[in-house]
């Protein structure tokens, strides 16, 4: 017992002394970003991509004297998609005085919108949260600041019709994860089958979405759709791929949303070349063919170290420097608006409202934010496999943005 | 607690059974209410206030499954839709009836009690690892109408928006003012478990657990005690459903999905089942430690890793590190904290005499 206790205190000593010992930044002209990500919890297969995006990018920004002389500090909290972690993870954010933040995950975008309000930082929730989100008089500071599931809709059905040539009389699947997010497009869908005329059946997928051989062979045998869209997360996407494929249903007729759409999913569902002609939605660009994916590259280069593996997967590494590059350029809004001085967080959202024609050379869509749209106008792109890789097949637009808007509209007018 | 009972004999049953089993020991509890009521909310930042709100809210919750799980003897999976079902009552109250915090924080805590009794209707006839299975089909159900019936969702986001708590026109939106309000209820909590499990009820809990059949034969109603205990626990996690709405200012279903249930047991097995001190121990242990653990290594990691490398080996690691301290915290004692520091405690009562 006696040296159990020792080694206690020996344990409190050492913790002690850590702690006292946190480390000192060198206090120069520094702007510090929060960051959300899900390295280890049920995501974290898009967050082991998209993470190192994100550092990278701000590295690179770092690395050629920061934004307009400030550096950039990131600190990031692997909140394991649990949703205490996200609240603890934004109040250390506010304690280290981070001027906005990268939110990840649905539950915890939802916990975090009226904190966020409260003490003025601004959020970004790429593809996660509600659509609603884009109305920026209602969530003053969530900025999606990516197509939420409606407009992914909207781009799905135009895309459908633009493979079928019209829509009249046709017949469309909507296989869905069955929780909130999933279900959040069908307003949209319905709607869309009103005006356009095409007969809309939907088919929900229990969690944890690894079984659903009876929906696929409902929707291949007995409905037999003209064109499927699937909006579906985890290890589901891979499943409908192999489940679709395994019951005869031409891929090329596939439309998957953002979150289905990684080459690790294409992969697991038995690699490229078996799913030539799936259709992937996408709110980034794709591949490595940018120059700002060179410049990282060199970045690492001159560090004397090569670059790292998560680059290979381009969908989910591109949306983090989409994602970091949208921060660094609010920020840069915010410094030119204050003529050099420290922006406040509030001047950042200012900045994050203002940001236009940011495009990378097409990693980013043409979008534009303002005060009342902070999704930046839901563009899209769609990638299909084609010979192995993924391959643009249609580059950035707006699917029915009016119908999108619209109901926005009638959402704001029913709170 | 930290002090030793020389010179007190007890003479009667009712001393033996009294919350403060020491005179001094009101001293003790003197202050730490006044460690926690003055000193720290003054002295401590908002970020640290967070922390702490969280544990109390954890505390609330741990408490109750600890009654069922830990008191009674009866496994409960569904602690986690137990918390939504409060969380959802409350939300709803509040948003269509607009009724004050105060009258929906019991609300939900009675709802999620039916909800309760109704789930452990099977615990009469099945034990064990059978009645967990029983209580993970009620949380899968719970999510799955709380899913699917926007009467009680409020729509296809299945979230509600709640407004800050409002306390006779004072609005609880910063850290520190929920501070308290959280305080007040984990104290509550602490308190009302307390002398629940001195009372005639918190004693047949313990009957039942320790030999169902022998406390039937003496007389104690399992069937009535079994179904309170579910009702007592499930009000427990139905106002830390509330607590948790108020403190996010959203009812949103996908909080409280089945990992919330397991992190629950993990409090009160790694706590110490059977006790509102291992309660306590086990909702700050699960809360804390992976803020801890992060926390040294990220200042110990920047002195091995680059800061890009960081993150990834932060995490990474502190997953490993988490696991490796719960099993290293059972091998110790498997009886789990409040073990541990009952042990320590008692070392050092006799200390340096031990013999």
């Amino acid at each position: 017992m006696r040296r159990f206790v020792k080694s206690w205190l020996g344990l409190a000593v050492a913790t002690g002394s850590l702690a006292v010992a946190t480390s000192a930044f060198a206090q120069g002209k520094e702007l510090v970003f929060g960051f959300q990500c899900d390295r280890t919890g049920p995501t974290a297969t898009v967050g082991t991509a998209l993470c190192p995006g994100y550092h990278d990018y701000i590295g690179l920004v770092n690395s050629k004297g920061g934004v307009e002389g400030y550096k950039i500090r990131v600190i990031e909290v692997d909140n394991e998609y649990k949703v205490p972690p996200a609240i603890e993870a934004h109040e250390r954010f506010k304690k280290e005085g981070a001027v906005l933040e990268g939110l990840y995950g649905t539950p915890q975008t939802a916990a975090l919108n009226k904190k966020l309000e409260e003490d003025k930082i601004l959020g970004t929730s790429p593809g996660f949260g509600t659509a609603a989100a884009a109305d920026g008089k209602r969530f003053p500071y969530t900025f999606p600041i990516a197509a939420s599931y409606w407009s992914q809709a909207g781009a799905a059905v135009e895309f459908a019709k633009e493979k079928m040539g019209g829509l009249k009389g046709k017949k469309i699947a909507y296989l869905f994860y069955d929780n909130p997010a999933g279900k959040e497009p069908m307003p949209i869908l319905e709607d869309l089958a009103k005006t356009e005329g095409f007969e809309l059946r939907t088919f929900a997928v229990p969690a944890p979405g690894v079984e659903m051989g009876s929906q696929v062979t409902d929707i291949v045998q007995r409905f037999k759709p003209d064109f499927v869209i699937t909006h579906l997360f985890g290890r589901a996407p891979s499943v409908s791929i192999k489940e679709l494929k395994g019951k005869g249903f031409p891929l090329s007729k596939v439309v998957a949303f953002v979150w289905g759409s990684a080459e690790a999913d294409i992969i697991a569902a038995g690699g490229m070349a078996r799913a030539e002609g799936y259709n992937t939605i996408q709110f980034a660009g794709v591949g490595k063919d940018f120059q700002v994916l060179k410049d990282i590259e060199a970045n690492y280069k001159a560090q004397g170290k090569s670059a790292p593996k998560e680059m290979d997967s381009t969908v989910y590494y591109n949306r983090g420097v989409m994602i970091a590059a949208l921060h660094v350029e609010a920020v840069r809004n915010a410094i030119r608006a204050k003529g050099g001085a420290t922006p406040t967080s509030e001047d950042v959202k200012k900045g994050m409202e203002s940001v236009k024609g940011v495009t990378l050379g097409g990693l980013l869509p043409p979008m534009e934010l303002t005060p009342t749209d902070h999704e930046g106008g839901g563009w899209c792109q769609i990638w299909t496999v084609k010979g192995g890789k993924l391959v643009k097949a249609k580059d950035w637009f707006q699917g029915y943005r009016a119908v999108i808007q619209k109901h926005l509209a009638a959402d704001a007018s029913k709170s | 607690m930290f002090h030793r009972e020389a010179g007190v004999f007890k003479t009667t049953y009712a001393a033996d059974m009294a919350l403060y089993p020491l005179p001094v020991a009101k001293w003790t509890v003197a202050a730490l209410a006044l460690i926690f009521a003055v000193i720290v909310p003054l002295t401590l930042h908002d970020y640290y206030l967070s922390i702490l709100n969280l544990i109390f809210i954890a505390i609330v919750g741990a408490l109750g499954l600890n009654i069922l799980v830990g008191y009674t003897g009866q496994i409960s999976l569904g602690h986690g839709a137990f918390m939504s079902v409060g969380a959802y009552t409350a939300a709803n109250l509040a948003v269509r009836l607009d009724l004050p915090f105060w009258l929906t924080l019991p609300a939900g805590g009675l709802m999620a009690a039916a909800i309760g009794v109704l789930v452990g209707i099977p615990s009469l006839r099945i034990k064990g690892l059978y009645l967990a299975i029983a209580t993970l089909a009620g949380q899968l159900i719970i999510e799955w109408t709380i899913n699917h019936v926007p009467a009680i969702s409020g729509g296809a986001q299945a979230s509600i928006e709640v407004d800050r708590p409002d306390l006779f026109g004072l609005v609880l939106d910063t850290q520190g003012r929920l501070y308290y309000f959280l305080l007040f209820f984990a104290v509550l909590a602490i308190v009302a478990t307390l002398n629940l499990m001195r009372s005639r009820i918190g004693r047949a809990f313990i009957a039942v657990r320790d030999q169902d059949i022998a406390a039937e034969i003496i007389g104690i109603d399992i069937f009535r005690y079994k179904l309170l205990s579910f009702a007592i626990s499930s009000f427990f996690a139905g106002v830390c459903g509330v607590l948790y709405t108020y403190y996010f200012g959203i009812a949103n279903y996908e909080q409280f999905q089945l990992g919330v249930s397991i992190d629950y047991l993990a409090m009160i097995i790694i706590g110490g089942l059977g006790s509102v001190l291992g309660s306590i121990f086990g909702a700050v242990f699960i809360t804390l430690l992976p803020i801890v653990i992060r926390m040294l290594m990220e200042n110990v990691g920047s002195l091995f890793f680059s800061e890009s490398d960081l993150a990834s080996v932060v995490s990474g690691t502190r997953l490993a590190v988490f696991g490796g301290l719960i099993i290293f915290f059972l091998v110790i004692e498997p009886e789990g904290l409040n073990r541990l520091w009952r042990n320590v405690r008692s070392y050092f009562r006799v200390w340096p005499f031990s013999y």
